[in-house]
C-alpha cells in the first residue's frame, strides 16, 4: 500500500503539472522547486500542454509488479514541446508503428491498482498518437 | 417566469443559461454484434446494432470523463478554476464508494472550492447532471458548472444487453447564455417507479425482464417527456431541426421519434447507437455532441434521455451564433467514431475483465 505517495504525486500525474522558473522561464517536470537550468528557486505551478514527440521507446514484455495486466506495452521517452523529457507508457497505438520523432499527446488513463481489486486506483499520464 | 406562475410544468431558470462548451469521448475498440451472435449461436441478422464501443484496459468512466471534460473546456475556453460544480452521472463508477467527480475535477484543474458528486439514474444520470448544472448557474449560485454522462456499461455474457452495453461519454460546461454555444430554453422531467431494469448492490450485472423494457418503460417515459415538453412550449416536431433520444438500440429511438412526429432526417445525426452501442448515461449526451458538431445558429434541438427505474429528462435547446467559432477547438464526435479498431470476443473478455485469470 502506497497511498501517501500516490496522493502526493496525483496533481502532476493526472494533469502533467510541473513548474515554471520565475527567473529564466524554464519549464520544469517533474516539479522539484529548484530550476535545473539556472539554479534559482522555482515553485510556480505550470500545466504542460501535453503535446510532445517520441525521443526513444521500447516494448515491455516483462512488467514490474502491478503492470502485468497491460502486457505487452510500449514505454517511451517523450520530449514535451515545452522542453522536459518524461517517461511514460504509450496507449491506443492500434496499427500505428511507433517511430522516433512521432508526435504524441497526453491522456489520463488508469495506470494500475494499488495491490488487488480492493486497493485504490492509480490514474496518470500516458501518451497516444495525435488524433486527426 | 410568467409561464411558471400559470403552473407550467417546464423548468426555467431566472437567469438565462446555456451550454458554453461540449466534448465527447468514445474508446477506439469495436465489438461487432455479429461476433457476439457467433459466440452464442444466435442469428447474425437479428442483432440490435452493428457494433459497440469497448473500453481499453486502461480506460474507465473516470478516464473517459476526463477526456470529454477536457474537450468541453477547450471549446468553452474558460479558466477551469471558474467552475463551481462537477457532477458525473454513470452506472459504472469505478469505485462503489469514492467519487469519480473529485478525480475528474483534479485532473482538469478546477479549484477545490466546488460542489462535486456522482449521480446514478441508469441511463439518465448524465442529463440529470445537466439539469442540476442548469439550476446552479440559472439561480446565480455560480457562473459555470460541469455536467458529465459517462458509462462503461456491464453486459452479462450471453444476455440480450451484451450486444449493446457500450462505453463512451460526454461533458458539458454550463454557463451564462451570453457566451453560450447553445441556449437552454427550458427542461422538463418525468419519473415513475418502474421495475424494468436494476442492479442490486454487489452484483456484477444488471437484471431486466418480463417485457417491461419497451412500452411501460422506455416508450411511456420518452413519449410523455417529449410530448409534455412540446405541449407546454407550444411547439411540435416541425419546430426542431434536430432531435436526439435515448438510444438503447437502433430500433427504439426510431419508433419513439416516428410516434412523436419526427423524421429520420431530424434524428439521424444524433443516432449513434448503431455504430457505438448504448453508452448508457452517455447515450443521448454523446448524440447531442454529434449534433452540435454540425448544427447551425438558430437550429432548435429536442433532447430526451431515458433512464430505467424510470424517467426521462427533456431539454429544449437553441444553437447560438458562437457555435462556429468554438466547435473546432476539440475533436469531433465523428473523429472519435472513425478511430476504430475491431476486436473479437476473446479480446473483449480480456479487456472487460470477464476472463478469469486466477
Amino acid at each position: 500500500m502506497e497511498i501517501p505517495r500516490h496522493w502526493r504525486l496525483q496533481k502532476q500525474r493526472y494533469g502533467l503539472v510541473g513548474e515554471i522558473c520565475p527567473h529564466c522561464s524554464a519549464k520544469i517536470f517533474p516539479a522539484r522547486d529548484v530550476c535545473p537550468e539556472c539554479g534559482g528557486e522555482a515553485k510556480e505551478p505550470f500545466r504542460f500542454s501535453g503535446k510532445g514527440s517520441i525521443y526513444s521507446y521500447t516494448v515491455m514484455n516483462n512488467a514490474p509488479v502491478g503492470f502485468e495486466r497491460g502486457l505487452p506495452y510500449t514505454i517511451a521517452l517523450v520530449k514535451l514541446d515545452e522542453g522536459p523529457t518524461v517517461t511514460a507508457q504509450l496507449t491506443d497505438l492500434g496499427a500505428n508503428k511507433v517511430e522516433i520523432g512521432m508526435p504524441v499527446q497526453m491522456v489520463t488513463r488508469r495506470i494500475k491498482e494499488d495491490g488487488d481489486e480492493r486497493g485504490m486506483l492509480i490514474y496518470g499520464y500516458k501518451f497516444r498518437p495525435v488524433m486527426g | 417566469m410568467a409561464e411558471k406562475e400559470k403552473g407550467s410544468l417546464l423548468l426555467k431558470t431566472i437567469r438565462p443559461v446555456g451550454i458554453v462548451g461540449y466534448g465527447a469521448y468514445i474508446p477506439q475498440y469495436r465489438l461487432p454484434a455479429a461476433e457476439i451472435a457467433r459466440v452464442w449461436g444466435q442469428s447474425e441478422k437479428a442483432v440490435p446494432i452493428k457494433e459497440k464501443a469497448v473500453p481499453g484496459l486502461d480506460e474507465d468512466t473516470i478516464t473517459i470523463g476526463i477526456e470529454a471534460a477536457r474537450n468541453a473546456l477547450a471549446r468553452a475556453d474558460i479558466d477551469p478554476e471558474l467552475i463551481r460544480a462537477v457532477w458525473t452521472g454513470s452506472e459504472s463508477h469505478p469505485y462503489a464508494v469514492k467519487p469519480s467527480s473529485t478525480i475528474i475535477a483534479e485532473a482538469i484543474g478546477t479549484s477545490p472550492h466546488i460542489q462535486a458528486a456522482d449521480l446514478e439514474f441508469a441511463c439518465k444520470a448524465g442529463t440529470e447532471a445537466m439539469v442540476m448544472a442548469i439550476g446552479l448557474v440559472g439561480s446565480g449560485m455560480g457562473d459555470f458548472a460541469l455536467a458529465l454522462g459517462v458509462d462503461t456499461a456491464q453486459g452479462k455474457p450471453g444476455d440480450a444487453l451484451e450486444y449493446t452495453a457500450a462505453a463512451g461519454g460526454a461533458a458539458f460546461v454550463i454557463g451564462p447564455a451570453e457566451i453560450a454555444l447553445v441556449e437552454i430554453i427550458s427542461t422538463y422531467s418525468y419519473v415513475t417507479d418502474t421495475p424494468d431494469f436494476w442492479r442490486r448492490a454487489y452484483q456484477r450485472y444488471p437484471e431486466h425482464g418480463q417485457r417491461f423494457t419497451g412500452e411501460p418503460a422506455y416508450f411511456k417515459h420518452m413519449h410523455t417527456a417529449a410530448q409534455t415538453m412540446m405541449d407546454e412550449s407550444g411547439t411540435s416536431a416541425q419546430d426542431y431541426t434536430y432531435a436526439v433520444f435515448h438510444q438503447p438500440n437502433s430500433k427504439f429511438p426510431r419508433s419513439a421519434a416516428k410516434k412523436l412526429g419526427f423524421t429520420d432526417e431530424q434524428i439521424k445525426t444524433g443516432l449513434l447507437s448503431p455504430v457505438i452501442g448504448n453508452t448508457y448515461a452517455g447515450a443521448s449526451p454523446v448524440g447531442l455532441t454529434a449534433i452540435l458538431d454540425e448544427a447551425q445558429p438558430g437550429d432548435r434541438i429536442l433532447m430526451v434521455s431515458y433512464g430505467s427505474g424510470a424517467g426521462s429528462d427533456a431539454l429544449d435547446l437553441r444553437v447560438t451564433d458562437r457555435i462556429a467559432e468554438r466547435r473546432h477547438a476539440a475533436p469531433t464526435t465523428a473523429e472519435y467514431i472513425a478511430r476504430r479498431i475491431e476486436i473479437d470476443y476473446a479480446t473483449y473478455t480480456r479487456y472487460r475483465g470477464i476472463l478469469q485469470t486466477r
